[in-house]
Order: structure tokens, then C-alpha cells, then sequence
């Protein structure tokens, strides 16, 4: 007979509280009936949209309705400024997202290099500086810059999300040193972002102690998305509970028998030299 | 230092240009089948299950360049017009109710018509209403690129035709066009004024494709280094029938535009790929799932070709000189086409098709807010 388990401790960013610690993406799906259920199937209650793809103007443009496919009651939306280059482009298009009537919540991506989509830690510090005055509640996503990511806290960021690897690679946890620092060191919850192409990826983000994962491409470019969803979600879970109950450390590769001349010799002196 | 001085001193050597022409070398089937395996999924990893679509918007037909394979070559008696800024965002609203929030205003060379003033203006109008203008009109000085991107167009497409300028030269025997290096140097005299998309490309049919390939390759390579903010696309025009009656010397076979387009994906994987209506409904279908990216739909290549626009301005040229038209053609007459359109199918069964692929259409990909 085995004993209930309690369920993971819920997430929190901002005072908010989340059950899942799998935040999704909505770009890259092959269509919106694909992304919704995906996004069911992955139990996330955390969604970021890209505003370039949204429409802004309140007249609800049918050719870019990408929010409409989208429950605000059970999802938080989370904005994303995909496509500034600049904190000033990203600034204006939070405010604008806040004025469409979006939650005051900002995923800030200023990449100025289109092709490989690294975030420019200047603009992004800048930006949410501005942005956290404003009153926004600011989710940067960085490079896995320890420094950078104490830095973005100070200002009052929400959360902090170092990449993995480079958006789309699938790569998985390259940065993995550099993640371990940014977990160790911060003060608010460490959702890593970028470069998980599968679900063991997801599980080991969670073991490491990183607070939540935001996966977009490896769902959505899975031959089914929704079941692919699935195995994230499942992974997610498995790897916070493995966090939270603690894994027994690993043998090192390699590990040989004591060396004849001990390192702590010393404790025990020759008896002559008594 | 710019390409063209690059190009001059000799073709570039990198571990990626020796990639690609290895990519773009002669190869069996089976190579090809491989090879447009590891483009599929490249670009399904980089772009997802999806297809940004345009439209372009000729807003002029006008020409004072003679390019012996162009339709609107400044010699050929074809019917010619120039849309004022009310008949341009006529057009462009024509094209907004169809769904295309990205459009590419279209024109030949002609200071008188064609200014950039002219072109900030139509920029102006259409910003209202669709977020992603672009550009495909005669290169400009930097100074005068700044006035359109401040008037809000946030990219601009120029093909260099042929990359080999000893083939260059003779195809284009008059007008400003004549300059190979000029235009070559066009894509970063755009970036430094402001634009954030860049396209380029060959027309192919006028070289050996596989030379020129390579030479397009390290132009994509040199932009990437030199041009790095912005997002840059690759076209694969191929020659057209069109008034100009010009016969391909180098014709490129379907298969060398898959292998070309495949190789390109591979070697440059985060790079858009852009494919018009140039090309068959099949052949478009087909490149859909290996590589493209970008697509128009439902494309017309006159200006007024979507409302019918411009015709009372219609008029014929004579080696440049305007002639009023004819009796007879007053009131029949269109504006001339710059080349027949390969895929003539209508906007709405291309993005169904598309569904059908599995891809979805994304129609807007950009905001107006963010270039404010």
C-alpha cells in the first residue's frame, strides 16, 4: 500500500500562486486549435504571447486574434515584447499592452540580434527598471548572467528567466553552471526559459532547484503537441518532487580507493615524532 | 568595408561558404531527399508549423533603367501609370480586408514619379492601418532611406540580380541601374538608415546558379556580421515570361530552386526564406513544408492590379517618352505587368492549402508600437 504524497509546493510570483511550474509559449503552433490543446493538456496556468502577434487596438482584428484563442478566467496572460530591440521599444509596448486592458504582467525580451535571439542585458536592465516603476510586474528574460540576474533583483523584478540555450535550439541545459549560481543566489523565483527540447531537460531544471520552466518550441513543433505537452507536464512534476524530497548525491566518475599517502596523515602522526 | 569591396578583393573563405558549396554541388537523389530532410526540420525548430504571408503593392510601373530581362525596362511599350497616395491606400486597404497586415510597395526607377518623398508619404498612409510596410524600389542614398523609416517602413528588399558583374554589365545598358556596386552596397546603406528587415537575392536564370549562390551565401554571411540587428530574408526570383520577351541564358530547373533553397536553410538556419507567386502552386506548396518561410498570396505585379487603380493616369512610352493611348484603349487598357504570375491562385485557397499542410498563416508579425 503506498501513502499519499503531498503535492508539490505551489509556485508563487508577485504574491500570485501557481500549481504548475510549466509555463508555455504560443508561437510556432501549426494553429490555434493545435496551441489550445497543447496548453490543457500541459495543465500550465502561465501563457505568454508575443504582442507583435496580438492586436492591440481593441477592435479585435481577426487575422491577428491570437489572444482570442486564449482564457484569460484560467490562464494568466503574460505579454511578451518579442521584437523590441531597445528599452524604450519594449517600455512602449508594455504600456501598450497595459492599456489594451492585458494584465499588468510583462515577460521583457529586448533581443537586438533576430537571428539567435540572445536578450541584450543593458536594454533589459534599463527597460525593467522603468517598467517596475510603472508598477508592471516584470518577468526579464536574460542571458544566465549571475551578476545580471542580481542586478534585474535589486531593481524589483518578479522572477528572473536565464536561458537554457538559445530560444528554439532544443539544446537543453547548457548554461547549467551559470543556472546554478542565478538559483543559488536569488531572491525570487528562477523561472528557466529557452533551449529545453525535452521533457528530461524540464525534469532537470526542476532537480537543479530552478522554481519553473517556460517551454514553447518542443511542444509545438511535436508531431502532436498536446501529448507532447503531456510528457512535460509530467516531467515538471517529477523533477520538483525529486527537488523537494532531495536526491541522493551520485558517486563521482571514476572514484578509486583512498591513496596510500592519506591528505589527513597529519591527524595522525608517526609515533617516533610523539 | 562593404561587400562590394569585399567582392572585389575575391570571394570570401569561411568553414560556412565551404559548407555551403559543398551543399549546393551537384548530388544524386538521395542526397537531395537527405538534404531536404535536414532543412525540413531546421526550419520547423526555428520557425514552427508556420508561414508569415505579404502582399505587394505595385504603386508604379514607370522605369528609366533598361535591364534587357524586366518587364517595366524603360524601352518597352507596355501601358504605364503611377498611383497617387489615395489609389495606394486604396490598394492597401483591398489588400488589409484579405488579411494581409505586412506589405511590400513595389516600383520601378524614376526619380520624377517614384521619389522617396513619394515613398514616406505612401508609408505614412498605409501605417495607419498595417503595421509591417516594406520596401522593393531603386536603391537610395542612407539620408534619403532615413526619411522612409522615420515615416514608419521597417524593411526594405533589393536583389542584386546577378552577383557576377561581367554579367551584370551587359544586362543593364542604361540608367542609374548600371552601377553593380551601388546596388550591391544598397541592403547596408538601408541598415545604417534604420531598417530592421533586410531581403536580398539573385535573379536566377542570368548566371551559372551555382556560382551564384555562393556569392549570395557570403552576401548572406557578410550582412549577418555587419548588419546584425536585422532580420534578414533571402528570395529565390526566378525568371519570368515577361514584355521584355528575354530568354534565360542560365534557366534554373526546379530541382537546383529545392536544392538552392534547402541549402540556404541548412547552412544559414535562422535566416527568413522568402518564395512569391513566381513560382507554381506546386513547386510553392512543396518548398512550403522544406524551407520558406515567407510567402505572398494572391499576388498582382501592375500597380492598381487589386482595385484596378491608376488607369485614368494610363499611358504608353515610347523609348521613355510618354504617348497618350489610343482611341481604342481608353477605358480597356491596364497597367502592364512586371512578370506572369506562377501561382495564380486567390489568397484564401493558398492559406487553406497551407492549413492543409499543416502550417499556420500568420498574417501580422509585427506592431506598429514597437517602431512608433
Amino acid at each position: 500500500m503506498t501513502t499519499p504524497q503531498p503535492p508539490p509546493q505551489p509556485l508563487v510570483i508577485a504574491g500570485r500562486t501557481f500549481r504548475s511550474r510549466l509555463l508555455t509559449g504560443t508561437g510556432k503552433f501549426p494553429s490555434p486549435e493545435a496551441m489550445r490543446a497543447a496548453l490543457e493538456a500541459s495543465g500550465t496556468e502561465i501563457v505568454t504571447v508575443a504582442l507583435r502577434r496580438a492586436d492591440l487596438s481593441g477592435e479585435h482584428d481577426p487575422f491577428a486574434d491570437i489572444l482570442t484563442h486564449i482564457d484569460p478566467a484560467r490562464y494568466l496572460l503574460l505579454p511578451n515584447t518579442s521584437g523590441a530591440m531597445n528599452a524604450a521599444e519594449a517600455v512602449r509596448l508594455a504600456r501598450l499592452a497595459a492599456s489594451a486592458g492585458l494584465p499588468k504582467w510583462i515577460k521583457l525580451e529586448i533581443h537586438p540580434d533576430p537571428r539567435h535571439l540572445l536578450p541584450d542585458p543593458i536594454e533589459t536592465l534599463l527597460a525593467a527598471e522603468q517598467l517596475v516603476k510603472e508598477g508592471f510586474i516584470v518577468l526579464p528574460y536574460i542571458n544566465a548572467d549571475p551578476v545580471l540576474a542580481k542586478r534585474l533583483q535589486d531593481v524589483g523584478t518578479a522572477a528572473v528567466m536565464p536561458l537554457a540555450a538559445p530560444i528554439g535550439t532544443n539544446r537543453g541545459l547548457e548554461t547549467r553552471g551559470q543556472l546554478e549560481i542565478i538559483i543559488e543566489q536569488a531572491t525570487v523565483p528562477v523561472v528557466i526559459d529557452a533551449g529545453l527540447g525535452a521533457p528530461s531537460h524540464a525534469a532537470a531544471a526542476l532537480e537543479m532547484g530552478a522554481d519553473a520552466v517556460l517551454v514553447n518550441t518542443a511542444i509545438a513543433i511535436a508531431s502532436d503537441p498536446a501529448a507532447m505537452a503531456h510528457a512535460f507536464r509530467l516531467a515538471v512534476d517529477a523533477g520538483r518532487i525529486a527537488y523537494e524530497t532531495g536526491l541522493a548525491s551520485a558517486a563521482p566518475v571514476g572514484a578509486k580507493a583512498s591513496p596510500t599517502s592519506p591528505l589527513t596523515g597529519f591527524l595522525r602522526p608517526e609515533p617516533a615524532l610523539r | 568595408m562593404t561587400f562590394s569591396e569585399t567582392l572585389h578583393q575575391g570571394l570570401p573563405q569561411s568553414a560556412v561558404l565551404r559548407r555551403f558549396a559543398e551543399l549546393v554541388a551537384p548530388c544524386d537523389d538521395a542526397a537531395l531527399e537527405a538534404l531536404a530532410a535536414q532543412a525540413a526540420a531546421t526550419t520547423r525548430r526555428h520557425f514552427g508549423k508556420t508561414m508569415r504571408l505579404f502582399a505587394p503593392l505595385y504603386v508604379s510601373n514607370e522605369c528609366v533603367n533598361i535591364c534587357n530581362y524586366c518587364g517595366f525596362s524603360r524601352n518597352n511599350p507596355i501601358f504605364r501609370t503611377t498611383l497617387t497616395l489615395d489609389q495606394v491606400e486604396a490598394e492597401a486597404r483591398h489588400l488589409a480586408a484579405e488579411g494581409f497586415r505586412a506589405i511590400l510597395l513595389v516600383a520601378g526607377e524614376h526619380p520624377k514619379f517614384v521619389s522617396n518623398t513619394y515613398l514616406a508619404d505612401c508609408t505614412r498612409r498605409l501605417r495607419a492601418f498595417v503595421p509591417s510596410v516594406s520596401i522593393e524600389v531603386a536603391p537610395m542614398e542612407t539620408e534619403e532611406y532615413r526619411h522612409i523609416v522615420d515615416a514608419g517602413a521597417d524593411g526594405v528588399t533589393v536583389f542584386q540580380e546577378t552577383y557576377d558583374p561581367v554579367a551584370y554589365a551587359p544586362l543593364h545598358p542604361s540608367g542609374p541601374k548600371r552601377d553593380f556596386a551601388w546596388r550591391l552596397d544598397c541592403p547596408e546603406r538601408a541598415y545604417a538608415a534604420g531598417f530592421r528587415r533586410i531581403g536580398i537575392g539573385a535573379l536566377l536564370g542570368l548566371a551559372p546558379w551555382r556560382t551564384e549562390a555562393v556569392r549570395l551565401a557570403a552576401h548572406v554571411e557578410h550582412l549577418l556580421k555587419h548588419c546584425w540587428k536585422a532580420s534578414l530574408a533571402v528570395s529565390f526570383p526566378r525568371l519570368r515570361p515577361a514584355a521584355s520577351g528575354f530568354n534565360p541564358q542560365f534557366p534554373l530547373a526546379d530541382r537546383d530552386l529545392v536544392q538552392l533553397v534547402c541549402a540556404l536553410r541548412v547552412a544559414f538556419p535562422e535566416i527568413g526564406l522568402t518564395l512569391s507567386t513566381r513560382e507554381p502552386a506546386h513547386l510553392r506548396d512543396g518548398l512550403a513544408g522544406l524551407g520558406i518561410t515567407m510567402m505572398s498570396a494572391g499576388a498582382r505585379t501592375e500597380p492598381g492590379g487589386y482595385t484596378g487603380a491608376g488607369r485614368e493616369a494610363l499611358h504608353r512610352t515610347e523609348r521613355g517618352k510618354s504617348v497618350p493611348l489610343a482611341a481604342a484603349e481608353v477605358g480597356t487598357a491596364e497597367a502592364t505587368v512586371q512578370f506572369e504570375i506562377g501561382d495564380p491562385r486567390p489568397h484564401s485557397v493558398v492559406v487553406a492549402r497551407l492549413r492543409q499542410l499543416g502550417l499556420d498563416p500568420i498574417w501580422k508579425d509585427w506592431d506598429a508600437a514597437i517602431n512608433a
